[in-house]
């Protein structure tokens, strides 16, 4: 029998069948056979609850020998579904995590810092396999002059600051300037001036206050690259495009060496996004009272200029000629340069995974840990990556799904080709007692359930979906509050 | 026994794929989808889903499931619990690419709802994306399209070694 079904399978069948777990037992024997150290329970550890966390969960949880524990920063869980897609993007893959978190296999631990609250060692101790999963949140800087002046911010926290996170919510930006330039041609950056020019009414109340005063203009976004080369996707682009009261203006020149032919060789999205942008450059009917976006190309910022009070007030621009090579297109400075006025200024050149732990090796080019097929590289067996601290910052949700779930293949594959070396682990039952024996406030699901119906009751006295609580004490006293 | 059924179902699809293995069926959804649509179906709506559409999944696996008028191959999807990894994640609200199918040609051309810019927009991020991709949630059933079949796509990329 056991060669006609494959291990796996029938584990599951039979798992399937029973409900009483115990009744396993008088069956285990004809199936395993072959494999004299049955272990029943894999448990796996999961840092981080954004879409790589649960699409990676959801994707191990095929073996139904697979627990899974997943351990958040924050006291809430879903990343950047929750803190990074602008709020009037959020689709509702929140409820496809929601079931998979309210599984009786998956247990959600929330306002946990791996790393400081519990090292990455002792996890690995713990646990049969941890996926770190905790992204890419340090922003790439541009090491030029000027970076450390007042206004001058990533374009993340930024995103943060609307978006809720707790550590971005007295931001503040500078919002008392017709001028704000956005270094960088990607989706985050068009999210940025799509807030600045036409705030949705979902983001946070704080945030909505303060960008109804704002007196926000005009938007530069500046790529060091051509229209060709743009890294944003087109439906955020032609989102940008129907803002009500905004245009948004790409200029002919920037299409002189785009032909026809070459637009038409283009693969179909790439075609597409492309045709969209020369359409805005030909577009000549411009309302002089409108909003203006303005999509800059081949330049590069070369300095950021402040004033007396070190405040920033303009940025010199080089411009770029954009050089053909092998593997891909490479910019080289010109002797034109160019003056924007601006008393914001963003920065979204990129983002980096940060070191939880020493151990962790990163990759100082790419920025990401350094894996093959998400298996950490130093680590023979037990700690896998997935998601945006694997990939890279690029992409959308997409993209993030299936890399997860394809990593999820390899690490269910290693736990077949190690059989042997499994043995029972205790999982959160060592890391919660410890995490509690160090006063550290440990949110389970049920308490975010909390947190979120409450979110949803301040949202609709405001009238809208959500109004998201912002400071992480206020997450925790919802909490206490609701048990007392 | 019917019971623990629709129990399990709701519970995992995992669950569902293991009965399918050991019944050893080639074409059990309508098995399951008659206990368990009758729960999710709008109850004042009588008319029983009679259209046929056969989903073709990239290991050549068949799964049908079975839908009514107006709604879309979304709906037939999670409406019959039919087992195809992450499909629907927005949940039709053209904000992902994740119910991207392939149609026939033929079907593709007879459809009457074209494709919007925003469904365009959205198809360009699929992957394996074709002339006559559509997404399954903005695709809506005719009596016509009785015995449709669709394509899943292989939605696997690689996840690159860095």
């Amino acid at each position: 029998m056991s060669s006609f079904f494959c291990k796996q399978c029938l584990k599951t069948m039979i798992n399937s069948f029973l409900s009483v777990r115990s009744n396993l037992f008088s069956y285990v024997p004809n199936v395993t056979l072959a494999c004299k150290r049955y272990i029943q329970t894999i448990k796996v550890g999961i840092i981080g609850s954004g879409p790589a966390g649960f699409y990676t969960a959801q994707a191990l949880l095929k073996d139904s020998r697979v627990l899974i524990d997943i351990y958040e920063k924050y006291p809430v869980p879903f990343g950047l579904i929750r803190f990074g897609v602008a709020p009037d993007h959020q689709s509702n893959v929140i409820n496809s995590f929601t079931n998979t978190a309210l599984q009786d296999r998956v247990s959600f631990y929330g306002n946990i810092n791996i790393g400081q609250d519990v090292t990455l060692n002792q996890l690995l101790k713990s646990y049969n396999a941890v996926v770190l999963c905790y992204g890419a949140t340090e922003d790439r800087k541009l090491n030029i002059e000027g970076e450390d002046l007042i206004n001058v911010l990533p374009a993340r926290r930024f995103v943060g600051w609307y978006n809720g996170i707790p550590q971005d919510s007295d931001l503040n930006p500078f919002l008392q300037t017709e001028d704000v330039v956005i270094i960088g041609h990607g989706n985050v950056a068009l999210d940025c001036a799509r807030i600045l020019l036409s705030p949705s009414t979902d983001i946070t109340n704080h945030a909505l206050t303060a960008l109804r005063e704002s007196k926000v203009k005009r938007v530069y976004l500046v790529g060091r690259r051509g229209p060709l080369q743009v890294s944003f996707t087109i439906k955020e682009l032609r989102e940008l495009t129907k803002l009500p009261g905004c245009d948004t203006i790409v200029f002919p020149e920037d299409f002189k060496n785009i032909t026809a032919e070459t637009i038409n060789e283009l693969p179909r999205p790439r075609k597409r996004l492309t045709e969209l942008l020369l359409s805005l450059a030909n577009e000549k009917n411009l309302n002089n009272n409108h909003k203006r976006c303005v999509l800059m190309f081949c330049r590069s910022p070369l300095q950021i200029v402040g004033d007396k009070h070190g405040k920033v007030s303009s940025v010199n621009l080089g411009v770029n000629r954009l050089i053909q090579q092998e593997d891909g297109v490479k910019t080289e400075l010109t002797d034109e340069k160019e003056i924007l006025k601006c008393g914001l200024f963003l920065r979204s050149i990129g983002y980096r995974a940060v070191s939880i732990d020493p151990s962790i090796p990163l990759n100082d080019k790419t920025g990401v840990i350094s894996n093959t097929n998400g298996k950490v590289h130093g680590f023979d067996f037990g700690l896998y990556c997935s998601g945006w601290a694997a990939t890279g910052a690029t992409g959308v949700i997409i993209g993030t799904m299936n890399a997860s779930f394809e990593i999820a293949e390899h690490i269910l594959k290693d736990f077949g080709q190690n059989e042997p070396l499994l043995v029972e682990k205790p999982g959160a039952t060592e890391i919660i007692p410890h995490l509690k024996s160090k006063g550290v406030k440990v949110v389970t699901f049920n308490d975010w359930q909390r947190i979120d119906e409450l979110e949803k009751n301040l949202g609709s006295q405001l009238g809208k979906p959500r109004e998201k609580l912002v400071n992480q004490k206020d997450m925790i006293k919802a909490v206490d509050e609701e048990k007392d | 026994m019917s019971c623990s059924l629709v129990y399990r179902v709701g519970l995992s699809r995992t669950v569902i794929k293991s009965y399918r293995n050991l019944l050893r069926l080639s074409d059990h959804s309508s098995l399951f989808s008659t206990s368990t649509n009758s729960s999710n179906v709008d109850k004042k709506d009588q008319s029983k889903p009679d259209i046929k559409v056969t989903f073709i999944k990239a290991n050549g696996q068949k799964i049908v499931g079975y839908g009514k008028t107006n709604e879309n191959l979304l709906d037939v999807v999670i409406n019959n619990h039919l087992d195809i990894d992450g499909f629907g994640a927005c949940e039709g609200t053209l904000a992902c690419s994740t119910c991207h199918l392939i149609l026939k040609k033929d079907d593709f051309d007879k459809l009457k709802n074209k494709p919007t810019d925003e469904e365009l927009d959205m198809l360009d991020l699929a992957f394996g994306l074709t002339e006559t991709s559509r997404l399954g949630c903005q695709v809506y059933l005719t009596k016509e399209m009785d015995g449709l079949e669709v394509v899943v796509p292989e939605t696997i990329n690689d996840a690159r070694t860095t």
